[in-house]
């Protein structure tokens, strides 16, 4: 809610000042706003799909069920790739690594999942592909998974 | 592209969605649920951030971006891209077209990387909830570290993609 609010304010102040200082800019910047929702608007429709196929099918039970209280690496590598598959809200993310914690899963696995989690975005990787290209995505994703295993492991020795 | 073409991926999934109503019922009502929550979100934010982007573009000139994003913009460009990520902004898919502007505008790669990256990884109010819940070594450890790699990889993929992928890419 706050963050809507906060859009908006901001957008509010931008368009007065420009409707201000320019009324022709500010019509070509409609123009601008309106051909990239047009472009964009499969890949968002499309990343709404996703999140939905995957949230639904991939809940925080099915995700604790999954990673569990299995220590080891393959419970890592799991929870490293749900992680870069799932599109969770930060409030529900890190409750249920807590709790995942709690019940006896290692800080590696925890980290990995995390990680994944905000660094690799398949889900939204349709819209990415869409602004950026296919070659800046898969560069930026594979390279973010890379980096993310490498953290958990850093991670999993510190702590 | 025909408009069947630009569409193909959501009607695919529009397909997907109608056999799990046959195959998972409630799976697909869950899923049905999320998605509705989430076109809310994107349908109420989309707009304005587009309008924003639009106004970007016409006002903020491209030395001004070049200079603080630019790739001379050196240690402070990281820095303000470190920044501008960890602000309170919203999701991470209003961040990509933000981006493309910004890069059109002749932000570097690597600047870019570290803003997507610390938007989806290092967002302030995400931040609080991780220290709330795993605790504050945790949360700084990964921050510094995620910062760190974020770096790397950022001028991993300046080195990889040449110079002109991205204008060529964003002018089409």
């Amino acid at each position: 809610m706050s963050i809507i609010v906060m859009i908006y304010s901001l957008l509010i102040i931008c368009l007065v000042i420009s409707i201000i200082k320019s009324k022709e800019k500010s019509k070509k910047a409609f123009k601008i706003a309106m051909k990239a929702l047009l472009k964009t608007a499969p890949s968002l429709l499309t990343v709404l799909g996703i999140v939905g196929l995957t949230l639904g099918i991939l809940t925080p039970e099915t995700i604790s069920k999954l990673v569990g209280s299995e220590a080891g690496y393959l419970a890592t590598i799991m929870a490293a790739v749900l992680g870069a598959i799932t599109l969770i809200p930060s409030l529900v993310a890190f409750p249920l690594a807590g709790s995942l914690l709690r019940s006896g899963a290692t800080i590696m696995t925890i980290s990995a999942f995390i990680t994944t989690l905000v660094m690799v975005g398949i889900v939204t990787a349709p819209m990415e592909i869409e602004t950026l290209g296919k070659k800046f995505t898969l560069l930026r994703n594979s390279l973010g998974f890379l980096a993310a295993l490498i953290i958990a492991g850093i991670m999993g020795v510190i702590l | 592209m025909t408009t069947v073409k630009k569409f193909k991926m959501p009607i695919i999934i529009g397909f997907v969605f109608v056999f799990l109503f046959f195959y998972d019922p409630s799976t697909a009502v869950k899923s049905s649920g999320v998605m509705w929550n989430y076109f809310k979100e994107m349908a109420i934010i989309m707009p304005a951030v587009f309008l924003i982007m639009g106004l970007m573009e016409v006002w903020v000139s491209k030395d001004k971006i070049q200079m603080w994003l630019g790739s001379g913009s050196g240690i402070r460009g990281i820095a303000i891209s470190l920044f501008l990520g960890t602000l309170p902004t919203g999701p991470l898919y209003v961040a990509f077209p933000m981006t493309a502007s910004l890069l059109k505008k002749g932000a570097s790669i690597t600047n870019m990387v570290v803003f997507l990256g610390s938007w989806a990884a290092l967002k302030i109010p995400q931040l609080m909830v991780e220290i709330k819940f795993m605790g504050l070594s945790f949360a700084a450890l990964r921050f510094v570290l995620t910062f760190f790699f974020l770096i790397i990889i950022g001028v991993l993929m300046d080195f990889i993609l040449e110079e002109n992928y991205m204008k060529e890419k964003i002018n089409k």
